[in-house]
C-alpha cells in the first residue's frame, strides 16, 4: 500500500534495493549449498574407500579352501578360516537364542503397559543401548569366566546377548507399535484376553518389523570383537564345545590383522570382506522386511 | 489370577489378564536386573583396585604394573582427546551432508547417497580399525602428517599411528549418526516454518538459516552428544591405530591409550597384583563417562521426539 503511494523514483530504488541484497543474498545462499554439498562427498569418501580397500584386498584372499580349511600357522599356505565361520555361527546363534525372545517380550511389555517400571525399564534399555562394548565383554567375564575358571564360547554367547537386548527391545517397540490400535481393539471387544491377542494377532502383524529387529540385533552382535576378546579369546582348532575358548570372525580379523606377516594380513582382509558381505546382507534384508512392513500397516 | 484363569472358552496357553500382565513386567524387570548387574559387578571387581590406588588412580599419570602404580589419568586424557577431536571434524561434516540431503538434493538421490553414508554405521569396527592400521597409517605417515607439522601440537615423528589417526577414524564411525539424527530432524520440521520464510521471499539458504536450524537445534546438540558416546566407548578401531602408549600424549601425532584401548591391551595379560582389577576400574570409569553423556544425549533428543530417538 505505502509502495504504491511511494514516489515513482522511491520505487525504483526500492525495487533496485531488492534486486541487489537478492543477488547478494543468493550469491551466499549459493556457497553454503556449495559447502554442503562438499561436506557430503566428504562423508561419501570413507565408505567407498572401506568397502573398496576391503573387496579389492580380501577377494584375493578368497578361495574355496579359505572357507573350508582350518588356520595354518604364517609360512605355511593353505590356511582358511572355517573353525572361525563356525565359531561366529554358534556364538551368535546362542546369543539370538538368549536375546531375541526375550528381548520381543519386553518391546511387548513397553508397547503395552504405561507405568512407573515400563518408564525406568524404557529408560535403562535406552542407555544401555550406548554403553561401550568391551564393559560388556568385562561384565560376562566376571559373572561366567570367573566363576567357571576358564574362557569359553558360552560366556561370549552371554556378552553378545546383553549387547543385542538393546536393540532388539528398541526396535521391535517401535514395530508393534506400528500395528494399527484397531486390531488389539477388535481382539479386547471380542472377549478375548490380552495375552491371546498379543499372541495370535499383534506379534503375527508385527512379524515382519520383529523380524527386521532381530536382523538389526544380529548384525550388531556378529561384528563386534571387543567383548570377545576375554571371554571367546579365540582357537586355531575347530572347537564346537561351548565351554571352550572358540574362535570368530571378528576375533581373526584383530589377531590376525595387527601381525607383520602379509599372510595374515591377507587372511584379515579376507575374514573382514566375509564379515562386510554378512553385515551388508543382514541391513539389506532388514531394511526391505521394515519397508515391506511399512506398506502392510498403511 | 485364579478368578481371571477359570475364565470361559476354548484356552491352551492363554494366561489370565492380570497373569499376563505381570509376566510381561517380570522380562522387563529381567533386563532392569541385567543391566544393573552390569554396574553392579564391575564395581565390585574394581572396588579392590580403588582401595589400593585410591584418588591417584584418577589424578596418577603413571601406570606401571610392576611395581603396583596404577594411575589412569593418561587414559583418561587420551579417551577424551581422541573423542573431542573426532567430533570436530566429524561434525561439520556430518550437518552440512544432512542439510544438503534434507534440502537440496532430489528425494531419490537424498534416498540413496543417506543409505550409503548410514552403510558406514553397520561397518564391524574391526574392519575400520584394520583398514586405519594397514591402509590409513602408512598414507598419514608419508603423506598426511609430514604436511601437518606446522600446526601447534603436531611435532615428533610422523608414525602414522597415533592420537590423530585415531581421532579421525573415530570421526569417520561416528559421522553416520550425526548424519542420521540431523537429517530425520530436518525432515521433521513443519512445512508451514519453510513456507513462512519462503513467503516474505527468503532464499532456500535463509529457510535452513532461519527456519530449520533454529527448529532443530536442540536435538542436533544431542545426536552430537550420542555421537560423543559412541566415540568415548569404541574399542577395536581405536585399540589397531591408537599406538599403544601409556602416556599423556604431548603431540597430536603421538602415540597415546584411551581406557577402552588399555582394557583391550592388557587385560588377557594382566597377572601382577591389582593388574586386573586396575582395568575393571577403568572400565567403570569408562562405564560412568558413558552413562553419563547417553543420559544427557537422550534428554535433549526426548526434549525433541521420542520418534527421532528411537533411531538411534
Amino acid at each position: 500500500m505505502s509502495v504504491a503511494a511511494a514516489p515513482l523514483d522511491r520505487r525504483a530504488y526500492i525495487r533496485d534495493v531488492s534486486a541487489r541484497t537478492l543477488r547478494r543474498r543468493q550469491i551466499r545462499g549459493g556457497v553454503y549449498t556449495t559447502l554442503c554439498g562438499l561436506a557430503l562427498l566428504i562423508a561419501l569418501v570413507p565408505i567407498v574407500a572401506i568397502i573398496g580397500y576391503t573387496v579389492s584386498q580380501g577377494i584375493g584372499a578368497w578361495s574355496v579352501q579359505f572357507f573350508t580349511h582350518l588356520p595354518t600357522p604364517s609360512g605355511i599356505p593353505g590356511g582358511g578360516i572355517s573353525n572361525a565361520l563356525i565359531g561366529s555361527l554358534i556364538i551368535d546363534g546362542l546369543a539370538s537364542l538368549m536375546a531375541l525372545p526375550v528381548g520381543i517380550i519386553v518391546a511387548l511389555f513397553l508397547s503395552e503397559q504405561r507405568n512407573a517400571v515400563a518408564g525406568a525399564v524404557r529408560f535403562i534399555v535406552d542407555v544401555a543401548a550406548g554403553l561401550p562394548a568391551i564393559t560388556i565383554g568385562l561384565f560376562a567375564y566376571a559373572i561366567v569366566v570367573v566363576p567357571q575358571g576358564h574362557f569359553s564360547a558360552f560366556s561370549a554367547s552371554v556378552a553378545l546377548a546383553v549387547l543385542m537386548l538393546p536393540v532388539v527391545i528398541r526396535a521391535g517397540e517401535g514395530a508393534i507399535r506400528s500395528v494399527p490400535p484397531d486390531l488389539w481393539e477388535a481382539g479386547i471387544a471380542l472377549g478375548v484376553r490380552r495375552a491371546r491377542v498379543a499372541r495370535t494377532v499383534i506379534l503375527p502383524a508385527a512379524l515382519p518389523g520383529l523380524i527386521t529387529a532381530s536382523l538389526l540385533a544380529i548384525s550388531r552382535a556378529v561384528g563386534e570383537a571387543a567383548p570377545l576378546l576375554f571371554t571367546a579369546i579365540g582357537s586355531t582348532f575347530l572347537v564346537t564345545n561351548l565351554a571352550r575358548p572358540m574362535a570368530s570372525l571378528p576375533l581373526v580379523i584383530y589377531l590376525d590383522g595387527i601381525q607383520a606377516y602379509p599372510d595374515l594380513q591377507r587372511t584379515a582382509w579376507g575374514t573382514a570382506l566375509t564379515l562386510l558381505v554378512i553385515v551388508v546382507l543382514l541391513n539389506l534384508g532388514a531394511r526391505l522386511l521394515a519397508r515391506r512392513m511399512r506398506r502392510y500397516t498403511r | 489370577m485364579a478368578e481371571a484363569s477359570r475364565a470361559t472358552g476354548p484356552r491352551r496357553f492363554a494366561l489370565g489378564d492380570a497373569a499376563y500382565r505381570r509376566a510381561l513386567q517380570l522380562a522387563g524387570l529381567l533386563v532392569f536386573g541385567i543391566f544393573l548387574a552390569v554396574g553392579v559387578s564391575l564395581f565390585l571387581q574394581a572396588w579392590p583396585a580403588f582401595q589400593h590406588s585410591g584418588i591417584s588412580f584418577i589424578t596418577g599419570s603413571t601406570w606401571d604394573p610392576n611395581s603396583a602404580t596404577y594411575g589412569a589419568l593418561p587414559f583418561i586424557v587420551g579417551t577424551l582427546l581422541t573423542s573431542v577431536i573426532a567430533l570436530i571434524i566429524a561434525v561439520p561434516v556430518g550437518i552440512g551432508a544432512a542439510i544438503f540431503l534434507s534440502e537440496y538434493a532430489p528425494r531419490s538421490i537424498s534416498t540413496v547417497l543417506g543409505a550409503l553414508v548410514e552403510l558406514l554405521a553397520a561397518v564391524p569396527s574391526v574392519v575400520y580399525g584394520l583398514w586405519g592400521l594397514l591402509v590409513l597409517a602408512p598414507w598419514f605417515a608419508s603423506t598426511i602428517e609430514p604436511r601437518m607439522t606446522w600446526l601447534p601440537f603436531a611435532h615428533g615423528p610422523t608414525l602414522g599411528v597415533g592420537l590423530f589417526l585415531a581421532s579421525v577414524i573415530l570421526a569417520t564411525m561416528v559421522l553416520p549418526t550425526i548424519v542420521a539424527i540431523t537429517r530425520d530432524l530436518m525432515n521433521a520440521v513443519q512445512p508451514s516454518a519453510r513456507e513462512a520464510v519462503l513467503g516474505l521471499g527468503g532464499t532456500r539458504w535463509q529457510v535452513v538459516r532461519h527456519a530449520i536450524i533454529p527448529t532443530v537445534r536442540t536435538g542436533m546438540i544431542g545426536g552430537v552428544v550420542l555421537a560423543l558416546g559412541r566415540a568415548l566407548g569404541e574399542t577395536m578401531a581405536v585399540t589397531f591405530v591408537i599406538g599403544n602408549s601409556n602416556v599423556i600424549p604431548h603431540s597430536l601425532l603421538g602415540p597415546t591409550q584411551t581406557l577402552a584401548s588399555l582394557i583391550a591391551n592388557e587385560f588377557t595379560e594382566a597377572t601382577e597384583p591389582f593388574h586386573a582389577a586396575s582395568l575393571i576400574a577403568a572400565a567403570v570409569l569408562l562405564l560412568a563417562i558413558a552413562v553419563l553423556v547417553n543420559v544427557a544425549a537422550r534428554a535433549l533428543v526426548w526434549s525433541v521426539s521420542r520418534e527421532v530417538s528411537e533411531l538411534v
